[in-house]
This record gives C-alpha cells, sequence and structure tokens, in this order.
C-alpha cells in the first residue's frame, strides 16, 4: 500500500529538481521546462490530496493549471522567438539589460 | 499491484527530471521532460484520476511538448556554454532550496507517515463525475478560461509576428 507521504514526497522531490534547474540553467528554454516541471509537481500533490480527501475539487483544479500551462506555454514560448529575433541570444547571461 | 507501479514509475519521474535538469542540450531536456510527464500520467491512473491522465499524455505530453520542441528546433538553439556569471545564485541559490525541501520533505514524511492513501471507500473520478463537476460548480471559472486561452492565442500571434 502506498502512503500519502511517499506520494507527496515525490511531489516535493520534482519540485525541488525543476527549481534547482531553474537555479543552475542559463538557456532560456531549459528554464522553461523547468517551470514546467515545478507545475507538474504541484499537479501531483493536488491528486494525492483529492484521493486522499476523496474529493474530485482538486482534480479541477489540476485541469484549469493544465490549461493555463498551456496559454503560458504558448505566450512565453513566442516571448522567446522575439528575444532570440531581437537579441539573437539564448541565455539568461546576455538578457541582463533590466539589472542594476 | 498498484504499489510496485507506483515505486517503478516514481523512480522513473526522478531519473528523467533529473535528466532535464542535468542535459545541456535543450532537446535532450525535452525529451526527457515528456518522460517525467508520461510517468507522471501513469501515477495518475494509479491515483484514480483516469481523466487527469489521459489529459497529461494529450495536452501535455503531446501539445505543448510538442510546441517545446517546435521551438527548439526552430531557433535551432545548441547545447548551452557553460559560463561563471550567476556564481550568487549557485552557491546561495541551491543550499537555500535545499534546506527549504529538506524541510518541507521530513513534515511530509512525519505527518502523513502511515496514512494510507485509499481510506477504503469508493471514490467515482471518471470523465463522468469530473464533467459534471466542471459544467455545474465551476463553469463559470471553465468559461474564463476560454477567454484567456483567447488572450494567449491573439498574445502568441502578436509577440512572435516580424511586423506589425
Amino acid at each position: 500500500m502506498v502512503p500519502v507521504s511517499h506520494v507527496l514526497a515525490l511531489s516535493v522531490i520534482l519540485f525541488g529538481l525543476g527549481a534547482a534547474g531553474f537555479i543552475v540553467r542559463r538557456n532560456i528554454i531549459t528554464i522553461f521546462m523547468c517551470i514546467e516541471l515545478m507545475l507538474n509537481a504541484v499537479n501531483l500533490a493536488f491528486i494525492a490530496f483529492s484521493r486522499y480527501l476523496g474529493n474530485l475539487d482538486g482534480q479541477i483544479f489540476v485541469f484549469f493549471v493544465i490549461v493555463v500551462a498551456a496559454a503560458e506555454a504558448a505566450v512565453g514560448l513566442a516571448v522567446i522567438i522575439a528575444v532570440q529575433r531581437n537579441r539573437q541570444t539564448l541565455s539568461i547571461d546576455d538578457l541582463d539589460s533590466m539589472k542594476m | 499491484m498498484v504499489a510496485p507501479l507506483f515505486y517503478i514509475f516514481a523512480g522513473l519521474a526522478i531519473v528523467a527530471a533529473l535528466s532535464v535538469v542535468l542535459q545541456r542540450t535543450p532537446v535532450y531536456s525535452a525529451l526527457s521532460l515528456i518522460l517525467v510527464l508520461c510517468s507522471l500520467a501513469v501515477i495518475y491512473l494509479l491515483l484514480d484520476a483516469p481523466f487527469l491522465a489521459v489529459v497529461q499524455v494529450i495536452v501535455y505530453a503531446g501539445a505543448i511538448m510538442v510546441l517545446f520542441v517546435f521551438v527548439i528546433m526552430l531557433l535551432n538553439a545548441r547545447a548551452e556554454a557553460p559560463t561563471d556569471r550567476s556564481r550568487f545564485a549557485r552557491w546561495l541559490g541551491l543550499p537555500l532550496l535545499a534546506a527549504f525541501l529538506g524541510e518541507v520533505l521530513f513534515v511530509v514524511l512525519a505527518h502523513f507517515a502511515d496514512t494510507p492513501l485509499y481510506s477504503g471507500e469508493a471514490f467515482d473520478a471518471g470523465p463522468r463525475a469530473v464533467g459534471g463537476l466542471l459544467f455545474r460548480q465551476y463553469v463559470l471559472p471553465f468559461e474564463v478560461t476560454s477567454i484567456l486561452i483567447l488572450v494567449a492565442i491573439m498574445g502568441a500571434v502578436v509577440l512572435a509576428k516580424k511586423q506589425l
């Protein structure tokens, strides 16, 4: 039998890996994929609690998270294409014009 | 039968997620992410969420990841060059992140250690139940979502266009 803690632990580990990739990676597309990884970790926690509490509302919330992630991916990748067109780079080290 | 499958696919998800973070080439990261999403879909199935498992494969592993791979190939994204900048984030951010997540992991493992996932009662989470809830109780957020997607489509077209 799988306890709730193991599913939540998997969720925490996936979220941690996504956040670590967000900090370590320098390529803007890889950073974007790490955000998707974190969103999926949160979805897993929602579904685990939905099953644990016997309540479907968590699954509805995951549905909305997936929809918003799809919209976010479309807009974000369009921004990346615009950045690449104007700056000819995908490395966030070169995209520091808003830094002090 | 559920427990061994869960641990197999949980391990697969962690290994693939490590690969997402450690690969230098974006295409390899994207393919590893597809593996993470598919193993998470199997775990959703084991957690009695068949509708979301299918949506995960079709929308996430299908549509969104195709978009990612398409953009990676369109922009010809190569392996990133190692840099010595952002040392601050690496040496301060990663330990703080590890401390925070270790704390959360400790709380989760201590608090839910012996709580079984299945309390025994029947739990109907088929497409019929999810759809009923979505189109009755959550019909307003559902309609607002369609506006959000419309705005996102227009935003994506405007941003990616060469000249307005």
